[in-house]
Parts: structure tokens; C-alpha cells; sequence
């Protein structure tokens, strides 16, 4: 699996991820700056990381989105490659139109950085595959905006198809509809989520909750 | 055409003497922009004119010690050819009078003075005091300053992994916010300030430069009063954003050999970064106002020079490596501008359409600049406590206790910010005594903290420094690490009254003698005086930051309990009452002498303890301090969620007492502890052990139930802000 990192201005999580590929896929993630028109050759998954792309001045994610790389990562999707966004990544997927609904402000109005618990809805996929159906795992979050918002025939047809690919399931502190952290798209090759999973993949910071998201891809 | 005269230089904030300072060094009247030069730069908060003959008898060298105070940050070795590099600093004025912009620049700053000298920032810490919690303006205060420390520090993606909050009355109108930033270099690539080379350019990067904070360093250097609140527009605008480009495209650049010199804009912004690079590097500067990237239309040389515009820095570079250092700035969409050059006049030129706006001689604008050494009256040493006639009972003793606002936990200030970005965060807040945050790249970590206890300080100022670096030191001691060196924040009121200076001469002597018995120099420091609103000063507040470094990531201890342990008290314990928070939250009394500190204990103890731990026979430990110790149990058992049960036995004074020097271990081997503590001649004591149960049962046989105790812990900062 060979993986490319982008990079936009005002992402900060670029680090933590490089570590968790590194970690697990055994090779150095390809670091691609938003101003590139293409993917390096050879690109299996392209990974958007967690921050605030842009100061998240405008919608979160929705000047990221317009990036001159996008274009190469929806062509990337089309033609049936893998996607990973996470947080802000997650953001800029949904604003990309690569992903359905849209994560709005936190229904509490106030950041949230604590450890959330995570239920794997199915393990059937090339990001899931490590863990049990079922499987509860920790994963941190911190964010301002993580709460998933789409109508409900949209929200209908993501659960009927078998989009959902965690739900929060400690508790639903950001508001999301149907406790929603992260989906799939219709062809299960474009993932987005609001926690952090690349956090945990260290006994030492706390726990390997995080670890199969990237040993499953690894091993796809 | 605005008349310089004395009643304007008054109204910048200099007295006659210094006004015909003024007049002598120019030999003329100054003009306006040398007038806001001069009155920035001899403020109380650039020049230090109060301070600066008492921070010379703080110790400041040690083996490790590679840059002390006088650069952007301290900078200490911390093995493997790699640096640590911080400083903590105040945004106490700007905070109340706007408290979100107030504190989420404070944070810029701090994190400005460190990446500057090459450093990638990798831990952000906060030390806060608020006034009374049952005002409505408390309230908005703390809302504000959690928000911005939070919008800033989130968005730059440091982590922030520590601090500490207080609440007194007499931060009312006046709160403290004490910003601290830790970052990592290669030992061998550090930045510093010092401009050379005649000819090379002088290169703006960064944000463009508005009219906003224009003379803020002068507002932090006077009192507040009614009118404070005109004073908004002089607070700034932070840009998170911004600055997250500036951190990257400054790391980037630092990677060649581009730079000469390089220095923050932060307080008096221009003014002081240009004076401060020529000045250090006995050159002289010019400057071409024209060139400077502008916000708005119509700026003067004036408004320009004092402007505290943020996100901006100040490089002087190798001319032929100017264009490739354009290429990597411009390539983060920062704005890079050449306005000016290295002379060797020895003047700071500032030139602005066509005209010569400011001519001034660096050596006697800092050689001459104004240095007091203020009158001082010591405060009288406090009387003994009173006799305590009924006590409360334990129980509830601890559960008001560990439920009022100085003890609660902090979960929901923490909760809104970001502790985790970077992915190397060993302990995260309320984990441990110190935060711990692994390097990059290797086994080692730093343990991170900021401690003072100002309700001591005000009873007995030079008890009080002494216990502030002291449990600095406690705190890195008790996660195993090595405490190497600490940063300053010292907090005070109006220095022209005698006490508030002999408070502030008394606190150097106990920091010092603190810092000399625990090899724990000082590196790099802020001081914020005039904090006083309508006459009433703050509590003294020498805030302490301090840093020390874990070999091993993997030896850290928490101190989270875990079943089947025994609780064992290192250090001794008389049971000091005086000024502890026992007596003020039950009794309502704020008397008595401060726990005496005993330096040779506290270095006996620390060693023995940290030893222990690095030998791995410590499965968690704990500072025992603010509410005693058993407000330290209880903070162990709800960090492990796990159960404790009290053999030890005492009264209120053995339990609430705070007795420094002291920490509790939770060992499997109790016996082999206290032989060893006995060995060493260290008093320790088995108390108690962890248990499977969700209880805490104390001495007497009462027992409150986990979740009770998490109640009461939890419940102030939801309740308040529900």
C-alpha cells in the first residue's frame, strides 16, 4: 500500500498520521503539497489529516476543497482508489463532495478534545478488517466542528447501503446525527471520521485502540 | 502636526527625568516616532526599569544551560545533541480588557519567542488567575481567556498539556494569564537576535501591519482604573492561521543557511525587534517605512513603528541567499518585504516618504536606558495561627474540599483543548504531576509543569518563591524526570510602593536560594508589574515554568492508582495548617505562616523518590500539595478509579496540613520502601492500599463511594457554566 500524505496550509496533523503509516505499512508516506496537479505515480491511498485547512475561516474544510490537488484526488476516487479523511480531512472530503452531508459546529458550541469510544459497524472493508464486527474502540478527538449533519434520506440510504463505518457509542458529545463519527462511500473505497485514531498506536501515549484502521489497510 | 513636548512624553508614559534623558541623547527635540521609540522602549515592560537589579541575583548558569536570560527563550541541553527551548509570558492587561484576544495572542507570543530561535514548539502551557467565581465578570473572564488559549493553541496544532488555575478576590479586575511554550532544536542550530554584517538585508515576514496594539506595551505598564475599558483597541488581533504558516515557513527556512539573525515583532513590535537586533549586534539598522507591508492606507511612521500587529518577524539575511528565502516564505503565502539594511552607525534610521522619521543612537537608547532600584518595605513575617478551636469532620472535609474551585478538576478547561496533536503526548493533563511529551524520534521526553502558590506568597514572599520553584521541581520529580531549569513569570503589583517591591525583591530570594539548592537555574523570564485595578494589588504571583527530561519515555508514572498497592508517605509531616487551603475553604480563614520549606529536604526527598521511581519499583506517585494529603488520595484514587483504604491515623492537621517536601508512592513492596527511606534517613510512612472496591475509606471507617467523590471533583466548572 503506498500512501500519499496531503498537505494544505494550516494542517497539523500531518505528523501524527506519517507516524501511523510509517508504523504499520512498513514505508514512508509520499508528502504532497496542495498546489500539485498530480499524485505520484503509484498512489493506492491518498490520506487527508486532521487541522484547520485555510484557519477554517471560511466553512471548514470548504477552501481546502478547492485546492489545485483535489482534482487529482476525485479523479484518484473515480477510477476506484482509497481515500482516508480524517477530522479536518473528513471536512474537506464532504466540502470535495466525495462524501455525503457535512459536519457542523459542535452542538455544545465549545472545541472537544477527550478520548471518545467508537463501534465498528462493519468489518468487511479495506479500513476495517483488523477488528471484530462490533468492536468498541478509543479513539481521541478534538474538534470544534464535528457534528455530522445530513437529511434524513440521505442518513436513510447510508445506513440502509451500509455506510456507516463507526458511530460514537459512549456518548454523542458533538451532536452528530445518528451518533454518526464516520462513513463510507457507496463503493466502500473513500472513508471519512471525525476521531483520531493515528493517536493511538503507542502503548506509550495511552493504547493501540487506533492501530487496525492502519494494519487493515496495510494488509489490503 | 502633533507638538512633542513633556506633557506628551507624560502621556507616553515618561517622567521628567526620563523626558530630559530624552533631550539629552538627541541633543534636540525629539520627534514624534523617536518619542513613541523612546517611551517603548523604556517602558516598564521592554525595559525592565523596576526589575532588572533584582533578576540579576537569580542564578542562572549550570552545565546545561546553553542560552540564559537575554535571548528570545531559554535554552537547555537535554542530551542527544538535541535542546529544549522556553520561556513563559504574562497577557494579563490584554486579557481582561478583551479576554479572548487578550489570551489567544498571549499564546502567539509565547510561541513566537521559541520557534524564532529554531525551535519546533511542542508543548503549550497555561497558568491562570481569576478573581472571585461568584461574580458575573469572573465568569466572562474565564469563558474568554479558555476559548482563546483554546482557538489559538488548537489551531497552530501544539499541544496544550498543562497548567494550573487559581481563584482569589484579589484578581479581580485584574487576572493573570502566563503563557509557556516548550519547544525542540538541534543543539547545533540555534537562531539568535544579534544583527551582523553591514549591508545585509533586513527582511519583513509574516502578516502586514495594521494600526492595531499600537502602544500596548505602555498599557501594560500602568495601573487599570474605570477607563481601562477605552483601552480595547490597543489589545490585538490574533490570526492562528498566520502563525502556523510563520511556524512552517520559519522551520523550512531554517533548514539552510539563510539567516543571519531573527527576532519575533512582539511587544512595541518594529521598535523593539529592530532595536533589539542592531542594538545586540553593535550595528546600526535602516529602515524604509514604504516598504513594510501595510493593512491599511495612511499609516505614519509612528503608527508603523508602534504597531503590535501580530504573526510577524523580523530576519536579517545573507544577500545571496535572499531570493531562495523569498521562494520558501512566498511559497506559504506570507507576505516577505526587504525594508531596510545593516549600517555601521550605530543609529536606528527610519525613513518613510522621502523623509527621515526617527534618527536615534542605539548604545544610549539601552546603555541610558532608565534603571530603578525602588524603595522597598518588607512585610512583617505573619503572625503564628491562631488556635483552630472544632474541626470539620473528614468526610466532609474532603468532599468540600476536592469540590471548590482551586482543588476541582480542571477537566472541562482542559476538555476544550487539544492535548493530543503531534501523537507524543506520554501523559496528557491530570495524568500526572507534570506533563509528559516524548521527542520525535527517540525514547526520550520532557516532563513540563508551572507551579506558584500566591496565598503563600502574600503571607511571606520570599517562603512563597521558595516553594514555587520547589514544587516545581516536586512536580517534574514525581513522573521520574530530571527537573533541569525553570522560567519566571513574575506578577505583581505597582512597583512604585514600597511593599509591592519589597514583595517582588522578598520572592527573588526565596526563588534564588530555591533555585541554587536544587540546581534549577533560570533561564528565561517576563515580568508584568501594575497589576492593580483602582489601587488594589494582585496577590504576588512568581509564577514558575519549569522543564526536565526523561531519558526513558516508558519510566514515566502517573499517578492514577491501580488495585493491590500500598500508599507510602515520603517526607514528613508536622501538619501545617497555616494559610492552607483547609483553613480558608472550612473556616474561613486565611492566617497563620505558609509551610516552611525546607531546601535539604526537599532535595533529600526528591532524589530518593525519583530514584525510586527510574528503578521502576514506583507504580504511581504524587506531589502531595494544595489541600494536603488527603486531598492527594482522593486525587489518585478518581485518577485510577480505583479504591483506597486509610489505615494511617491522624487529625485534621496530619490529613489537611501541607507540609512540603512530601510526596505518596503506590509500591507493591512497602516494607522494601521503607527500609530503604529509613536507610537513607528520610521519615515514610505506610498509609494505606488500593483496593478493588469503588470506595475511599477513610481512618475512621467512613467510606465515600467513587462516583460521590467524582461528583463533588467534577461538578464546579460544569455547574457554573451550565
Amino acid at each position: 500500500m503506498q500512501a500519499a500524505i496531503l498537505l494544505f496550509p494550516g494542517i497539523n496533523r500531518e505528523r501524527d498520521m506519517i507516524l501511523a503509516v510509517r508504523q504499520s505499512f512498513g514505508r514512508e508516506p509520499a508528502i504532497v503539497w496542495h498546489k500539485e496537479t498530480e499524485l505520484p505515480a503509484g498512489t493506492d491511498l491518498v490520506i487527508l489529516p486532521g487541522g484547520f485547512s485555510f484557519g477554517d475561516y471560511l466553512r471548514c474544510g470548504a477552501m481546502a476543497a478547492q485546492s489545485p490537488i483535489m482534482r487529482a484526488v476525485k479523479s484518484h476516487a473515480e477510477r476506484g482508489g482509497y481515500v482516508l479523511g480524517v477530522c479536518n480531512g473528513f471536512q474537506i472530503i464532504t466540502e470535495a463532495g466525495l462524501l455525503p452531508g457535512a459536519l457542523l459546529r459542535n452542538a455544545g458550541l465549545r472545541f472537544l478534545s477527550m478520548d471518545t469510544m467508537l463501534k465498528v459497524e462493519r468489518n468487511d472493508t479495506v479500513f476495517t478488517s483488523k477488528w471484530e464486527k462490533g468492536a468498541e474502540f478509543r479513539a481521541p478527538m478534538a474538534h470544534g466542528d464535528g457534528n455530522y449533519t445530513a437529511d434524513d434520506a440521505i442518513l436513510d440510504r447510508l445506513e440502509g447501503d451500509g455506510l456507516v463505518a463507526f458511530r460514537y457509542s459512549d456518548a454523542n458529545r458533538n451532536g452528530s446525527a445518528r451518533s454518526i463519527a464516520g462513513i463510507y462511500s457507496p463503493n466502500l473505497r473513500v472513508l471519512g471520521l471525525m476521531p483520531h485514531p493515528e493517536n493511538l498506536i503507542d502503548p506509550l501515549m495511552g493504547g493501540t485502540d487506533g492501530k487496525p484502521l492502519f494494519d487493515s489497510l496495510a494488509a489490503a | 502636526m502633533t507638538d512633542v513636548n513633556e506633557s506628551l512624553a507624560k502621556s507616553f508614559g515618561l517622567n521628567s527625568e526620563e523626558w530630559g534623558k530624552v533631550l539629552e541623547i538627541m541633543g534636540r527635540k525629539p520627534s514624534l516616532t523617536e518619542l513613541g521609540i523612546f517611551s517603548v522602549m523604556w517602558s516598564e515592560h521592554c525595559s525592565y526599569k523596576s526589575s532588572r537589579v533584582w533578576l540579576k541575583e537569580l542564578p542562572t548558569k549550570a552545565p546545561w544551560v546553553i542560552h540564559g536570560p537575554g535571548e528570545n527563550a531559554g535554552v537547555i541541553d537535554i542530551g542527544d545533541g538535541l535542546a529544549a527551548i522556553f520561556k513563559m509570558e504574562s497577557h494579563n492587561h490584554p486579557s481582561f480588557i478583551e479576554p479572548y484576544q487578550g489570551a489567544a495572542t498571549g499564546v502567539g507570543g509565547i510561541l513566537r519567542d521559541v520557534f524564532t530561535m529554531g525551535a519546533r514548539p511542542i508543548a503549550n502551557l497555561n497558568a491562570l488567575r481569576f478573581g472571585d467565581p461568584s461574580l458575573p465578570v469572573t465568569k466572562r473572564v474565564v469563558d474568554g481567556v479558555v476559548r482563546g488559549i483554546g482557538g489559538y493553541g488548537n489551531c497552530v496544532g501544539v499541544p496544550t498539556v498543562g497548567g494550573e488555575v487559581n481563584f482569589h478576590p484579589a484578581y479581580n479586575g485584574n487576572p493573570l494569564v502566563n503563557a509557556m511554550t516548550v519547544g525542540i532544536a538541534r543543539k547545533d542550530k540555534i537562531f539568535l537576535s544579534a544583527a551582523a554584517g553591514v549591508g545585509n538585508p533586513v527582511v519583513y515576514i509574516g502578516s502586514k501591519t495594521g494600526r492595531d496594539g499600537i502602544h500596548g506595551a505602555t498599557m501594560a505598564s500602568t495601573e487599570f482604573d474605570a477607563a481601562s475599558e477605552d483601552k480595547r483597541p490597543t489589545v490585538q488581533v490574533g490570526d492562528p492561521f498566520t502563525e502556523k504558516l510563520l511556524i512552517e515557513a520559519c522551520l523550512e527556512l531554517m533548514q539552510t543557511d539563510a539567516i543571519v539573525a531573527i527576532q519575533d515583532m512582539g511587544a512595541a513590535g518594529l521598535t523593539s525587534s529592530s532595536v533589539e537586533m542592531a542594538g545586540k549586534g553593535g550595528v546600526g539598522i535602516e529602515l524604509n517605512l514604504d516598504d513594510v507591508p501595510q493593512r491599511e492606507t495612511g499609516m505614519t511612521a509612528y503608527e508603523m513603528m508602534l504597531s503590535e500587529s501580530q504573526e510577524r518577524m523580523l530576519l536579517v539575511l545573507k544577500p545571496e541567499r535572499s531570493e531562495m528565502a523569498r521562494t520558501i516564505i512566498e511559497k506559504w503565502d506570507l507576505d516577505y518585504a526587504v525594508i531596510g539594511h545593516i549600517t555601521d552607525t550605530g543609529r536606528i534610521v527610519v525613513k518613510h516618504q522621502g523623509q527621515v522619521a526617527a534618527d536615534i543612537p542605539l548604545a544610549p537608547l539601552s546603555d541610558a536606558a532608565p534603571l530603578y532600584r525602588r524603595p522597598i518595605a518588607e512585610t512583617p513575617k505573619p503572625a503564628k495561627l491562631a488556635p483552630i478551636s472544632s474541626h470539620a469532620p473528614l468526610d466532609l472535609a474532603l468532599m468540600k474540599l476536592i469540590g471548590s474551585p482551586d482543588l476541582c478538576s480542571r477537566r472541562w478547561i482542559f476538555d476544550q483543548y487539544d492535548s493530543t496533536v503531534g501523537g507524543q503526548t506520554v501523559k496528557r493533563p491530570a495524568q500526572a504531576d507534570a506533563a509528559i511529551v516524548r521527542l520525535e524520534d527517540s525514547n526520550r521526553a520532557l516532563a513540563v509543569t508551572t507551579d506558584v502558590t500566591p496565598r503563600y506568597c502574600v503571607a511571606d514572599a520570599e517562603m512563597g518563591g521558595a516553594q514555587a520553584v520547589a514544587e516545581a521541581w516536586r512536580n517534574i520529580t514525581a513522573t521520574g524526570a530530571k527537573p533541569l531549569a525553570i522560567t519566571d513569570n513574575m506578577n505583581f503589583g505597582n512597583p512604585e510602593k514600597p511593599e509591592i517591591m519589597g514583595q517582588f525583591a522578598s520572592a527573588i530570594k526565596g526563588m534564588a536560594a530555591a533555585c541554587i539548592a536544587l540546581d534549577f537555574p533560570v533561564v528565561s523570564g517576563n515580568v508584568s508589574l501594575y497589576n492593580e485595578t483602582e489601587g488594589r494589588p494582585i496577590l504576588p504571583t512568581p509564577a514558575i515554568g519549569a522543564v526536565g527530561v526523561l531519558e526513558d519515555a516508558a519510566k514515566a508514572v502517573g499517578y492514577g492508582l491501580k488495585p493491590g498497592l500500598s500508599l507510602v508517605v515520603v517526607g514528613e509531616t508536622k501538619g501545617e495548617l497555616g494559610r492552607s487551603l483547609y483553613l480558608r475553604e472550612l473556616l474561613g480563614r486565611e492566617d497563620g505562616a505558609p509551610p516552611p520549606v525546607d531546601l535539604a529536604a526537599e532535595r533529600r526527598n526528591g532524589d530518593f523518590v525519583r530514584n525510586r521511581i527510574l528503578t521502576k519499583e514506583v507504580e504511581a506517585c504524587h506531589d502531595i500539595s494544595d489541600g494536603g494529603l488527603l486531598v492527594a488520595v482522593a486525587e489518585m484514587a478518581l485518577a485510577g478509579n480505583c479504591g483506597v483504604e486509610l489505615t494511617g491515623v491522624g487529625a485534621a492537621e496530619y490529613w489537611f496540613g501541607e507540609d512540603q517536601a512530601r510526596y505518596i508512592l503506590a509500591v507493591t513492596d512497602a516494607a522494601d520502601l521503607l527500609a530503604a527511606a529509613a536507610a537513607a534517613g528520610i521519615p515514610a510512612q505506610h498509609i494505606g492500599r488500593s483496593t478493588d472496591e469503588k470506595k475511599l475509606t477513610l481512618p475512621d471507617g467512613l467510606a465515600i463511594s467513587l462516583p460521590q467523590l467524582s461528583d463533588a471533583h467534577e461538578g464546579f466548572f460544569p455547574r457554573w457554566f451550565a
